[in-house]
């Protein structure tokens, strides 16, 4: 499969990055490279095989449905951009 | 003094022959004047280190102390650290104080150790030279126009240049054996889950694990017993009972069998490091160990599916950096969606950004199957290899890296050949398997040259007692770069 420029800029739009023309150039030229290199997995035949998704035979730990965690608000708000009266602020989404 | 194992260094300080605040001071100074040149450290806070330092120094006073209260260290800048800058090495997080500490920061405070400070990396740990950092590359102590090997390329230079003891790094394609064995130190990547990822930013999260650096295999084993430890923080966290690493150390490997994975002695291997690595296995059979060939065949399309995999769960990760909770904001926009996109645009760097479009891309619908499917059902087969091929050995050898440290700009063009640098280490960490790296010499232009070992799920144990017997009969592992005096 080939890459086109805009493969490159649909999945930047995905990926909520902004990209200039140049930058998706440069990309497209580069990812291409990656995937010719990847396009090799191809040649393997891997039907029947269960796909890997973690290294370990292991389910997802259940704990009881209790509080576990403080109001921490104020602490994790210091760092923020932007906020007010315990909300981030973004801009205006409804007018 | 700086060139001590941390065993001297404890009983140093447990006879009071020298304070905490006192070595902390000597390794401050060096950090001081040598980082300006190496670019090891992002962040450095004397204040907040000596303080801790002084807390050590009444923890042994008062005798109650571990084997590590009072040694310095220093920590790759993707831990969490509870008040430090925590940047992971990109301008995302250049303004990013952590309210709270990693699991690894906060095991290794609780045994006493002393934070020196947060080591340079490549960006979100998207690399293999320190190139990719927001803060400058790091050079390597050995050869200032070479790289320092990545992600952990400033915990690598760090201790290489006896900056300080010890660091802990992070490895998912090889980022902790890469960097130790193109720096001349050694470094091991556990058995996934061993140790907490709990405050260690992710890069991919089915892959990545945190381990430590240091001079030695004594050294790493000391550090790692108190790195290990279950954490209901983490959800992939194993349950299972803490071994002792320092216990087997000096246990004989006479009648150990080696694998040779007839793949990492292929075309790829440079003459100069392939000849330091059978120079290092001539050792070993003077130890006493005996050698099989091995064969992982799969391991050819590690850095293909490492590629997707990473990549993919990487685009999933990063996307919490959104300039609304924390890290860089674009200080121009016009509404959310541009805030969003500008913001990534300008927080993340080029690396990062292929990374993310890539992984975006190959979780796309039509090309899920092809490549995220295709990959983790090779990711399989890679490990059923290893699986296979340690049913004939105890450990695996090889070499780390295919060639030493390359010049700094050399591969930077050129993301693919990049990429295959972590050809022999990444097809480790997809298996999940512990791997560390050990010095075994020097190559072209005298750069370090590392050997692999391999070993099987939860035999850290073997691994540290093979490289310690090693260690025992060289001293690779002592020798400092020229110019570093002590």
């Amino acid at each position: 499969m080939t890459l086109s420029l805009n493969d490159i800029k649909h999945v930047a739009k995905l990926a909520r990055i902004e990209i200039s023309e140049a930058e998706a150039q440069q990309n497209l030229i580069q990812l291409s490279g990656i995937f010719s290199l990847i396009e090799q997995m191809q040649t393997v035949d891997t039907q029947g095989i269960k796909p890997m998704s973690h290294p370990h035979d292991m389910t997802q730990r259940l704990r009881e449905d209790t509080v576990t965690e403080t109001d921490q608000h104020l602490l994790f708000q210091s760092i923020a951009p932007e906020v007010e009266n315990g909300y981030y602020l973004v801009p205006k989404v409804i007018e | 003094m700086l060139n001590a194992s941390l065993k001297q260094l404890s009983l140093l300080l447990s006879e009071k022959k020298i304070s905490s605040a006192e070595l902390a001071g000597e390794f401050l100074a060096r950090i001081k004047a040598l980082n300006p040149d190496l670019n090891a450290f992002i962040t450095v806070d004397e204040e907040k280190s000596l303080k801790q330092a002084q807390a050590a120094d009444k923890m042994i006073a008062s005798g109650q102390f571990t084997a590590l209260t009072g040694i310095p260290v220093a920590q790759k800048d993707m831990f969490c650290t509870k008040g430090w800058l925590t940047t992971c090495g990109s301008k995302m997080l250049s303004n990013f104080v952590s309210p709270y500490d990693a699991a690894v920061v906060n095991q290794l405070d609780r045994a006493g150790m002393v934070n020196l400070g947060k080591t340079n990396m490549d960006e979100f740990a998207m690399g293999s030279s320190n190139e990719t950092s927001y803060y400058g590359p790091v050079k390597n102590p050995w050869d200032r126009q070479a790289v320092p090997g990545g992600s952990s390329g400033g915990s690598a230079c760090a201790v290489a240049a006896r900056l300080v003891p010890a660091a802990t790094g992070s490895d998912t394609g090889g980022s902790i054996r890469q960097p130790a064995a193109l720096c001349g130190i050694s470094g091991i990547r556990p058995t996934y889950g061993l140790v907490s990822r709990y405050g260690m930013i992710a890069l991919a999260s089915s892959i990545d694990q945190a381990g430590p650096m240091a001079k030695s295999a004594e050294d790493l084993a000391l550090l790692l017993n108190s790195m290990i430890g279950f954490d209901e923080r983490d959800s992939t966290s194993l349950q299972r009972e803490k071994e002792n690493y320092t216990q087997d150390l000096e246990k004989s490997i006479d009648g150990l069998r080696i694998g040779l994975p007839r793949e990492f002695f292929a075309e790829g291997i440079s003459s100069d490091v392939s000849s330091a690595v059978e120079t290092a296995l001539a050792e070993y059979r003077k130890l006493g160990a005996t050698f099989v060939e091995v064969s992982l065949p799969n391991s050819k399309h590690a850095v293909s599916v490492y590629c997707v995999l990473a990549a993919a769960e990487a685009s999933s990760n990063l996307s919490r950096f959104d300039g609304i909770r924390y890290g860089y904001r674009t200080p121009h926009h016009t509404n959310l969606e541009d805030l969003y996109t500008k913001t990534r645009a300008e927080g993340f760097g080029d690396e990062v950004k292929r990374r993310i479009l890539m992984g975006t891309h190959v979780l796309t619908h039509g090309c899920y199957e092809t490549y995220y499917l295709q990959a983790q059902k090779l990711r399989r087969l890679i490990t059923e290899d290893f699986i296979k091929a340690f049913e004939q050995c105890d450990v695996m050898m090889g070499p780390t890296s295919p060639t030493v440290a390359f010049n700094l700009g050399e591969k930077c063009a050129d993301p693919t050949q990049m990429y295959l640098s972590d050809t022999y280490t990444c097809t480790v960490s997809l298996a999940g398997l512990p791997g560390m790296s050990i010095p075994i010499g020097f190559g072209n232009n005298k750069r370090p040259a590392g050997l692999q070992i391999i070993g099987n799920y939860f035999r850290e144990a073997l691994l540290l007692n093979t490289a310690h017997r090693y260690q025992q009969v060289t001293n690779w592992h002592e020798l400092t770069p020229p110019g570093i005096n002590l």
